[in-house]
């Protein structure tokens, strides 16, 4: 596959020649963050945040959308019948990503898409998107991907990786969907792929020796689950933890979602929200009884979620690419490198020492 | 690509008052796609989504049988919105269901072997489905004897009423009813718990005795360890579960209980399973 050479004086021509055939999508200086938006006309993405307050997983995985759609009027031949929307995504693709973001599609992907049961919401939406990553070369101080499966320079689930080189980006098509993207551009400059090669190589090397965060997983798989379950850190994890959902809703890998139904008048859709396993809401029984009714339960289900249970279920690492989001978000400074440290080392534990 | 999350729609053929005090409802439905009660090919002890369009989805126990052709039937409790809006519908109505759903109660293990049930209040539901799949002339061959222990809070709350009296009436099963509290003179089953019931009349344990259980926590509380005295191993226990839920098909997240779905590796599960897992349910 060719890499191409994109010079920054043709960077924006280059973007608004894509914009006929893809809807583009990138970063944003919002002023207090910077955010995933639709790049209108003459826009360009602002690559210069480190990244994104929220992850991109709302690009493919809205954080509400409808389901079907239905009519209560007795009148109308379908009524009380639920109605697929007709509407299909739309080709798109999301410019400057970090490659984090992309490596959680594909711990998402296990989710959505299983042998039984196929999410046709979650599954076209990812497939009509291109995924176009920007290698990160300032990593931040929360950032601890390279000891959660992913890297600064990663191309796991990337289609194409952009590596900033001052007066060009270096293109490097990863799948043919990224191929295909690149050669609707009128970006044609071709460059040396081993130069290219070379280049990303060491900035991601560079890159990773500036990561001072690091977690530690190898003992996560062989515990028994109920190790750690019953360890006794839990109480004081979550002591400070006001069950804000926060951590939930900006990580790229948290998945769970709740399902409405909406009514206007006569007629209404069957919207999916996203939900949290913070809500005490999220296992009340009808009946009154809730299994996870004490803040502790709710914790401790999120980190044994992520740390625990998915590594059992997919024997595939870790359900977190180390991004850092929920340790910058969380108001109380609930810190998952420090469970994860205790949850690694529950023996060890016997408060969740600061 | 297969929508999961479309359900069927049904008509309401039947409704049934189980209860005196009348918040417990049987609902027949017929699928208004004929070819659609093909797919919906499930086993007793699978659950379905009723979808009360405009209120919501919720997660019931299949009561009818697959040997029960033409319609499926679902017995629901008045809790919530959804429920209490599934209450005030009326023969005719049109909605939606979705499923089969989940696991089954392991009917390659239990051909050949002996059946006690153990039921309280309207967890009945998917053991009526197993009671009259077995008794189902061309089934029965295949087990050995069934007993069937039923709780109810009072005689009020004794659901499936003729059927239960024609099961009792038969040789090939073993029908114990009994109530927590009864002052009426007609009723003519056992009053006290189920446990004590269990006590008394179950069969002993054996390597091919399998028990299955389903009822509210305080009724398996107190049964567990009547069990245990009687010797069933806990892989002869066989539980379901209930959770919050709403995709059903394992993926919106709500009803882990540990590493496990309810709605997808369960709602079935051995005691010597749950043993090992987290009591979030």
């Amino acid at each position: 596959m060719k890499v191409i050479k994109i010079d920054k004086g043709k960077w924006e021509s280059g973007l608004e020649a894509l914009k006929k055939s893809y809807t583009l999508l990138g970063p944003k200086n919002l002023n207090h963050s910077f955010e995933f938006k639709e790049l209108k006309a003459n826009e360009a993405p602002d690559l210069t945040g480190l990244n994104t307050r929220m992850s991109a997983k709302g690009l493919v995985y809205p954080q509400s959308q409808a389901m079907f759609t239905y009519t209560l009027d007795q009148n109308d031949a379908d009524h009380h019948i639920m109605k697929p929307l007709d509407k299909k995504p739309s080709k798109r693709a999301v410019i400057g990503m970090r490659p984090c973001d992309a490596d959680a599609f594909l711990l998402v992907k296990r989710n959505f898409d299983t042998p039984e049961y196929k999410d046709p919401y979650w599954i076209e939406a990812y497939e009509a998107t291109v995924l176009i990553g920007l290698a990160c070369t300032d990593p931040c101080g929360t950032c601890f991907c390279t000891t959660a499966g992913s890297g600064p320079a990663s191309e796991k689930g990337l289609d194409v990786i952009l590596l900033d080189k001052k007066d060009y980006f270096i293109a490097k098509p990863i799948t043919a969907k990224g191929e295909a993207f690149l050669s609707a551009s009128s970006w044609t400059e071709e460059m040396n792929a081993s130069q290219a090669e070379k280049d990303l190589q060491e900035a991601g090397s560079a890159a990773e020796k500036k990561i001072t965060s690091f977690i530690h997983t190898e003992n996560l798989r062989d515990k028994v689950s109920m190790e750690i379950y019953n360890a006794p850190f839990w109480e004081d994890v979550s002591f400070s933890c006001i069950n804000c959902g926060t951590c939930t809703f900006v990580c790229p890998t948290c998945w769970c979602f709740d399902i409405q139904d909406e009514t206007h008048k006569n007629k209404g859709v069957r919207m999916r929200n996203w939900d949290s396993c913070m809500f005490p809401l999220f296992t009340l029984h009808g009946s009154g009884h809730n299994p996870r009714g004490e803040k502790v339960q709710r914790v401790r289900q999120r980190f044994m979620h992520k740390l625990k249970y998915y590594v059992d279920k997919y024997e595939n690492g870790i359900q977190c690419v180390g991004c850092g989001r929920c340790v910058r978000s969380c108001p109380v400074n609930i810190d998952i490198r420090r469970v994860c440290e205790l949850m690694n080392h529950p023996e060890n534990a016997t408060c969740a020492a600061q | 690509m297969l929508n999961p999350y479309l359900p069927y729609p049904v008509r309401i053929d039947e409704i049934t008052n189980e209860w005196d005090d009348r918040n417990l409802k049987s609902f027949k439905f017929v699928f208004l796609n004929p070819e659609d009660e093909q797919k919906f090919a499930y086993k007793p002890g699978q659950f379905a989504e009723l979808s009360v369009t405009g209120k919501g989805e919720i997660p019931i126990g299949i009561a009818s049988s697959p040997t029960e052709k033409g319609f499926v039937k679902f017995t629901v409790n008045k809790v919530g919105l959804v429920s209490s809006h599934l209450h005030n519908m009326k023969v005719g109505d049109i909605m939606g269901i979705r499923g089969p759903l989940g696991n089954w109660y392991p009917w390659e293990i239990l051909k050949g072997k002996n059946v006690v049930i153990i039921g309280g209040g309207f967890a009945f539901t998917t053991l009526r489905s197993s009671i009259v799949y077995m008794l189902d002339p061309a089934n029965r061959k295949d087990f050995g004897d069934i007993h069937v222990f039923l709780g109810v809070r009072n005689p009020g709350m004794l659901l499936y009423r003729d059927e239960l009296a024609a099961w009792g009436a038969r040789d090939d099963i073993h029908v114990h009813i009994t109530a927590d509290f009864a002052d009426d003179p007609n009723w003519k089953y056992n009053v006290g718990n189920v446990p004590s019931l269990a006590e008394k009349k179950g069969p002993p344990a054996d390597e091919n005795t399998y028990a299955v259980v389903c009822g509210p926590p305080v009724m398996i509380k107190f049964t567990q360890p009547v069990l245990d005295k009687q010797g069933y191993a806990h892989d002869h226990i066989i539980m379901s579960l209930e959770n919050r839920m709403k995709c059903g098909i394992g993926i919106c997240g709500h009803c882990n209980t540990g590493k496990e779905l309810v709605c997808k590796d369960g709602p079935v599960f051995t005691l010597a399973q749950l043993n090992k897992m987290a009591k979030e349910y």
